[in-house]
Parts: structure tokens; C-alpha cells; sequence
């Protein structure tokens, strides 16, 4: 087993940890109900942090993808509403206009060699203020197709409704498990987080990875946006403040290292359970205020920073 | 062994950086089936010369050639292509992922466009066990110790490239045994008909393992010989070389009058480093002469408190002080003038002005800042005693000559009235005219009651300014000359010693 396996083995059991104990004060969250509404409530939080995964393992850090998903929204309510243009056109161009900024943003951060930090803030503020400019007042969307998936879901044993939001963050999931895990995109977005000198010395194509995967982060970000958009059935360019914050929360919760090279995207998919747990759970109790969310995040974010100094810390164990 | 076509040849090759010739028209030629060695002092121009080689720079003259063509390389990758691997010092491999990663990344065997795991490792297995190494191939590199890390570097350049292969200082944090185990490693490809360029600066490992040797001294080669004809005093006079002349300066040689014990070291060294004494007298210069690795730098390191001493304890003027930092050695009168002096010496783009009056500002304190006109007085006058030479104090330090450059470093701790100075390789990187001005200058110092520890690869230049010179080698001082003993010719000797430069301890 390897050393980078033990952080997201720690976050595993303490999600069982903390369902277990949430399920002794509340038994009602012991329901396939409760979990595919963990699904769908944190399908567009899930769906950007696979991105958010990328961009951290390759060493980098994305601040757009609030902003994006935020554009999104109110690029798709607009193109649907104003231009009369059917929801699936409207997606496609999202999710083309999307990735198109990500790939601009991961080649200003090879090429002009500005920490990706810098450009991804100047991406939030273009993003952010560009969906101001389309419409500063939210847009509700009403549409037949909208209506239709939001009405779709498979009913799970015992109640639950696994819906389209929540399926098609489960099927980014595993999309992103194999891309990470067995293509040669995965393993050179490794690389680059491991040593980007070493990379391109092995041979590793360093601008085209770079592009790809801010490229892809906004892509997932679009994506979210839709899902965003079927979730609220509204387009506003205040939506999603903040979220590139949750993603990265939920990354580290996962189990990947900050500075890169370590990590996997399964463990993403349990830091945004986790954090939709401590969500759940509270609007279960109903006397906590929902900040007590952040103050778990934190708390949570905290340990997890000081179990992988340790784990990474600690040097040759072979010879 | 001879072939008669060499696999890799550079022809006159000269490499030009600023003002400063790295190489000067350098042949160098390996063949197939041997070892290489190529030794040199820093600046000797060993690194600029693999970098060309592997095409990490590109020559401003001279050619390259492979096997009788000559060849353009734009970059490494590229120099891999025509089958020239390097494996560095610091392995350049991911530490964060599988053995097996490293050793197929870039080339994985694939299936229906998802990586082939299982493929990857039974093939890295089978890699490995060619070259005695029978381990995990799953598990993170950062598990494995350096020797290993070494090895698999070594495995990738060969498999990639399988010509020539460039190892760059691959010893130098390896034990003995993991020493050994890379040697067999490196037989076996010679065996296989294998081009190795090996740098190394210890000299017995070069003896027990290489055929032939090119040494480079100033960015010149001295010589290309076969080993056999060679002893490691040949070696290290050739290294060290004695074309610059200095003239002996009286004062130095007659070992005459020294004034009082300044500075008294009594049993500083730490892990690695074996615990020395040493006293610094009023208008003393005292000499260190050892080759690279020897650990003249760990020394002045421990006496400027960068590194911590395991004990042992310092005098100044007879008093006890405590040095477990640099500022509690700037306190104690230090100065220290480092061996890197663009990344560890200059503020680059500060002032000339700002970089002199820094030191004496920092022992001042917060509180009590230098006006304007103190520093202009204080830069000047500095500036005019040991002739700086800038169009004027305000511009920024890094636009200056080398030598222009370590005496604003010199006029920096000068300004704090200093009892004792450090100064690592003082003329390295400077030309010839600067470099006969600082020894001057440090002759000056002398004569003006300052104590002086000065480290320098240069011999000549140690005797034109040592009252007493002291000898390390193998992180040990192990010899002391003064007065008539001084001679270059004895100091090669005591370098050269019985058994010089055997395999340290890990670096931490």
C-alpha cells in the first residue's frame, strides 16, 4: 500500500465515523432517501472539486470555478430565455465557452509562467463580472425539457431518488477515476505535480498538460453550471460564491496533497460527502445555525493538513 | 581498451556566458565500453561541459559528434533520441509515483487507450531484475533510498537512450555499499558496450571504476590520459594547477609576527563532520586548501553559525560567545563572504549603497536606522578604499563585475569594524585583473590586524596570502602548514594524501 493511500483511508473511516454517529442522534438519516439527496444537493460542488482534483494534483489551484459556474447559469438562462434556444444547445455552448476559458487560463499560466494562483483570480473577477454584465437581476428559467429532468429519477430501494443532477455527478466520478488513474493525461498530471522539471525531462508534454487540465477544471466548472441551473431552475451571476473554496475544502478532505502529486479522485467524491453530511445533519437538528458547516470544514480541513505532513513527512522506509 | 571511432566526441567546444568563458575550445571524446571520468574543481567548467554534451545548453562553437556525425541537440529530450542519457546528481524522477511509473512514463503500453498496469509492472519487474534489483515496483520512488532511485535512473536512461550514458555526481549521497552497488551496475553497461561519462570529485571512486580521465581546470582541458598511468597526485596537481602566479608576499611567508589570538574554535563539528581546532591571530590570514567535498565550506558554515555545532565552544578575545546563528555571529564580529555570491552573497537588485551599509544596519537594529547621509558616507568611503568601481551608489549591485560585486560584499562586513572575516572562494568567477586585486586586498586586511579564514580551490592564491594553511580532506582537517612548509607542492601532496576523498556520510 502506498503512503498516499492512508490519508484517503483516514477520510473514508471518518465519514463512516461521523454517519454512524450522526444516524445515533438522528436514525432518519439512515435512509437511501437522505443519501440520493446527498447526491443532488452537492451534485455541482462534486462536479467542480473532480476538476478542482486535477488542477491541485498537478500542483496548480483554481479560483475561476465559482465564478464559472456562476457565468454559466446565466449564459444558459439567457440563451434559453432570451434567445429561445433549446436547453441542449444552450448546455453545449456553456460548457463550449467554458472550456475554452479554462484552456486560455491554463496556457497564460504556462506560457507567461504566472503562478496559477494570479491568473484563475483575474479568471473569478472576468468570470464573475461577465455574468454581472449579462444580467445583474437572476433569470428564472422555465422550459419543458427543464421540467422533464427535473421530474426524472430512478427510485432506489427504500424511497430514495437517485435524479439526473446526481447521476451525472456519479458518472463524472467515474469517468475522472480512470482518467486519473489509467490514461497518460493521468499519469503526466502526476508528474507535473511531483516535479514539472523532472516531467519535462522524462518527456512529459508540460504546455499541452497544463492547457488540458485548466481546460477540463472549467469544463467540469460548465458542467456544474448546468447542473446548477437544472438544480435552481434560475440563472444569477451571484450564484455559487465561493464554492471554488468548498472544492478545494473537499479536495484536501479527500486525501490529495496541496502542493500536488498525491492524491485520488475517489477521495474527493468523500470530502463532498462529508461536508454534505455535517449539511444534512444540522438541517436534521434544526436548533444548530448552518455556519456550524464551515466551522466543521474547517476543523476537518485542519486535521487533514497536519495528517498528511505526517504521512508525507516521513522519509525512505526501503532500501 | 581501445575503439577507434569515440561514440560521443565534442570538438572544440566554447561555451560564452556574459563576459565570462566558461569553455575555452575543450575536446573530450568517449568511447564505447568505457568508463570516462571527468574531473574538475567548481568553475572548472565540468557542468557546462555534460550540459552540452546531453544538449541542455547549446555550444557557441565547436561540434558534436556521434558516432563520426555531427549532431544538433536542441534539448535533453532531444539528446535522448540520439541515445545520450543523463542521470543527476539529484535523480530526476518522480518521487510521488510507482517505480514503475518512473520507468515507463511517456511510453506505457496501453489498451484500448487506458494504461496497461499490470503489463507495466511485470515489464518493470523484469527492467529491474537486470540490474539486481529485486523490489516493489507498485510502491512510491520516495520509499526507496537514493541508491535505488539511482539505479532506476539509471534503468530509464538506458532503456531510453542506450549509447551514452552522462552521470552526473551519482555518488554523492550514497554509502559506501550503495557506492558499490551502483559500480556493479555501471560495469555491467560497460560490459555491454556502453559509453559512461562519470563526474565525480572523489578521486578514488574515479580510480576504482573509470578507464580514462579528462580533466578540466578554468574551462580548459589539462589532459586526457589513460588511469593506469596516473596517481591521485598526478590527479590533484593537475586539478589544482599552478599557472596563475602570484608573488609571494613577504609578510605571509615569513609566519613573522602574530599578534594576539582573536577567534578560538575548540572542538566545532557536527554529524559529518569531524570536530576541529583552530585559533585566528591578529593580522592572520589562515589558508584552507582541500579539493571539492572535502568540506571547506561545512567548516566555514560552522563558524558562522548557518550550521549548529554539536559543541565545542568559540572565544573572541578569550571570551566564551555563543554562535548558533548568523546574527549571533554577526554580533560576535563576524563577516562572511559565501561561495555563491550571486544566490547566497548580493541583494541583485538593490543598491550598491544599500548593499554595503546592510550588515552594519541589521547589527544596529530596528530602532536605530542609518540617514541617508551616513550611508552615502559610509558607501563612499568604503567604496573608495577598496576601489569599487560603479557609475555611482544607487544602482542596483547585480549590474556589476564579479569582482566588483565581492567587494561591495567585503565593504559590507567592513563597515561593522569586523574581528574576523570569512571568505569562501573569494576570486571564483572573477577575471584575471579583479582576481590579483582581491588577493591584494586581502593582503591589505591582513597587514591591518584583521583575522581571515579564506577557503579557495585556487593553491597559488592560498600561498600568496596564508600565514598558515590547513589541509581537509574527507570533511577532516588533517594537516596544518606554515611558514617555510608552505609550498604548493606540499599542500598537493597533503591533499593527496594516503587515501583521499573516500565516500562521506549522507548530506542531511
Amino acid at each position: 500500500m502506498t503512503r498516499s493511500l492512508r490519508p484517503l483511508l483516514a477520510t473514508t473511516l471518518i465519514f463512516l465515523f461521523a454517519y454512524m454517529l450522526a444516524v445515533s442522534q438522528q436514525p432518519a438519516m439512515l435512509s437511501t432517501r437522505v443519501l440520493g439527496n446527498f447526491l443532488t444537493d452537492n451534485a455541482f460542488l462534486g462536479i467542480a472539486a473532480v476538476g478542482m482534483t486535477f488542477v491541485i494534483l498537478s500542483g496548480g489551484i483554481d479560483l475561476s470555478v465559482g465564478a464559472v459556474i456562476g457565468f454559466t447559469t446565466v449564459l444558459i438562462a439567457v440563451l434559453i430565455m432570451w434567445l429561445n434556444l433549446h436547453p441542449l444547445i444552450a448546455f453545449a455552448v456553456a460548457l463550449i465557452v467554458a472550456t475554452a476559458f479554462g484552456a486560455v487560463m491554463g496556457a497564460a499560466i504556462h506560457y507567461l509562467r504566472v503562478p496559477s494562483f494570479i491568473v484563475t483570480l483575474a479568471g473569478m473577477f472576468l468570470a464573475r463580472g461577465g455574468a454581472s454584465v449579462l444580467s445583474p437581476d437572476s433569470i428564472g428559467i422555465e422550459h419543458p425539457f427543464f421540467t422533464a429532468v427535473q421530474k426524472s429519477y430512478i427510485l432506489l430501494p427504500g424511497g430514495g431518488r437517485l435524479t439526473v443532477v446526481g447521476m451525472i455527478m456519479l458518472a463524472v466520478f467515474a469517468v475522472a477515476i480512470l482518467l486519473a488513474h489509467r490514461t497518460r493525461f493521468g499519469s503526466n498530471v502526476y508528474a507535473l505535480g511531483g516535479s514539472e522539471t523532472s516531467a519535462a525531462l522524462m518527456g512529459v508534454p508540460v504546455a499541452r498538460t497544463t492547457i488540458t487540465i485548466y481546460a477540463l477544471s472549467s469544463f467540469l466548472a460548465g458542467l456544474a453550471g448546468v447542473v446548477f441551473s437544472l438544480y435552481t431552475s434560475a440563472g444569477y451571476s451571484l450564484n455559487a460564491l465561493g464554492v471554488e473554496l468548498d472544492a478545494i475544502a473537499a479536495v484536501v478532505i479527500g486525501g490529495t496533497l496541496l502542493t500536488g502529486g498525491y492524491g485520488f479522485v475517489a477521495g474527493t467524491f468523500i470530502g463532498v460527502m462529508l461536508q454534505g453530511l455535517v449539511q444534512t445533519y444540522i438541517v436534521f437538528d434544526g436548533t444548530l445555525s448552518s455556519w456550524w458547516t464551515k466551522i466543521v470544514v474547517g476543523v476537518l480541513l485542519f486535521m487533514f493538513i497536519v495528517l498528511q505532513r505526517l504521512v508525507f513527512r516521513a522519509g525512505p522506509r526501503r532500501t | 581498451m581501445t575503439v577507434e571511432q569515440p561514440v560521443l566526441e565534442a570538438r572544440g567546444i566554447v561555451k560564452v556566458f556574459g563576459q565570462h568563458r566558461a569553455l575555452d575550445k575543450v575536446d573530450f571524446a568517449a568511447n564505447a565500453g568505457e568508463v570516462h571520468a571527468l574531473l574538475g574543481e567548481n568553475g572548472a567548467g565540468k557542468s557546462t561541459l555534460i550540459k552540452i554534451l546531453t544538449g541542455a545548453y547549446q555550444p557557441d562553437g565547436g561540434d558534436l559528434l556521434l558516432d563520426g556525425q555531427p549532431i544538433h541537440l536542441r534539448d535533453p529530450l532531444h539528446g535522448q533520441t540520439y541515445g545520450i542519457g543523463t542521470v543527476y546528481q539529484e535523480v530526476n524522477l518522480l518521487p510521488n509515483r510507482s517505480v514503475s511509473e518512473n520507468l515507463f512514463l511517456g511510453r506505457q503500453p496501453s489498451r484500448f487507450g487506458l494504461v496497461d498496469r499490470k503489463r507495466i509492472d511485470a515489464q518493470a519487474r523484469d527492467l529491474l531484475t537486470r540490474y539486481g534489483l529485486d523490489i516493489d515496483v507498485r510502491a512510491d520512488l520516495s520509499e526507496y533510498s537514493v541508491a535505488v532511485q539511482q539505479i532506476v535512473a539509471i534503468a530509464r536512461a538506458v532503456e531510453l537512450s542506450g549509447k551514452v550514458l552522462v552521470l552526473d555526481e551519482p555518488t554523492a549521497s550514497l554509502d559506501r555499499n550503495e557506492v558499490q552497488r551502483l559500480f556493479d551496475v555501471v560495469r555491467g553497461l560497460k560490459a555491454k558496450g556502453l559509453a559512461i561519462i562519470f563526474i565525480t570529485h572523489f578521486l578514488d571512486q574515479v580510480f576504482e571504476l573509470a578507464d580514462r580521465v579528462t580533466i578540466l581546470r578554468n574551462g580548459k582541458k589539462v589532459a586526457t590520459q589513460a588511469l593506469d598511468t596516473l596517481n591521485t597526485t598526478d590527479v590533484v596537481r593537475m586539478m589544482l594547477g599552478k599557472d596563475v602566479a602570484f608573488e609571494h608576499h613577504p609578510s605571509a611567508l615569513s609566519g613573522a609576527t602574530k599578534g594576539a589570538v582573536r577567534v578560538e574554535f575548540q572542538q566545532i563539528g557536527r554529524k559529518g563532520m569531524a570536530p576541529f581546532d583552530l585559533a585566528v591571530h591578529e593580522g592572520e590570514v589562515v589558508g584552507v586548501a582541500g579539493l571539492l567535498g572535502s568540506g571547506r565550506t561545512e567548516v566555514a558554515r560552522l563558524m558562522f553559525g548557518v550550521d549548529t555545532s554539536d559543541g565545542g565552544q568559540v572565544r573572541v578575545d578569550g571570551q566564551p560567545v555563543t554562535i548558533r546563528n548568523p546574527a549571533q555571529a554577526v554580533a560576535a564580529g563576524f563577516g562572511f563572504c559565501p561561495e555563491d555570491r550571486k544566490i547566497d552573497g548580493i541583494f541583485g537588485d538593490l543598491s550598491v549603497r544599500e548593499n554595503i551599509i546592510i550588515a552594519l544596519q541589521a547589527k544596529l537594529g530596528w530602532f536605530r536606522a542609518l540617514n541617508r547621509d551616513d550611508q552615502i558616507e559610509l558607501a563612499g568611503r568604503y567604496a573608495e578604499a577598496l576601489d569599487i568601481r560603479a557609475a555611482d551608489h544607487d544602482m542596483p549591485v547585480k549590474l556589476l563585475s564579479g569582482g566588483n560585486q565581492q567587494k561591495v560584499i567585503l565593504a559590507r562586513w567592513l563597515a561593522i569594524d569586523p574581528t574576523f572575516l570569512i571568505l569562501d572562494e573569494p576570486t571564483r568567477g572573477i577575471d584575471v585583473g579583479a582576481h590579483a586585486e582581491i588577493v591584494r586586498t586581502i593582503n591589505r586586511l591582513r597587514e591591518e590586524g584583521l583575522a581571515l579564514f579564506v577557503i579557495s580551490s585556487e593553491l597559488d592564491e592560498v600561498v600568496a596570502y596564508s600565514n598558515r594553511i590547513v589541509v581537509m580532506r574527507d570533511r577532516e582537517m588533517v594537516a596544518e602548514l606554515d611558514g617555510d612548509t608552505i609550498a604548493p607542492d606540499a599542500i598537493v601532496r597533503a591533499i593527496a594524501g594516503t587515501a583521499p576523498g573516500k565516500p562521506q556520510e549522507a548530506r542531511p
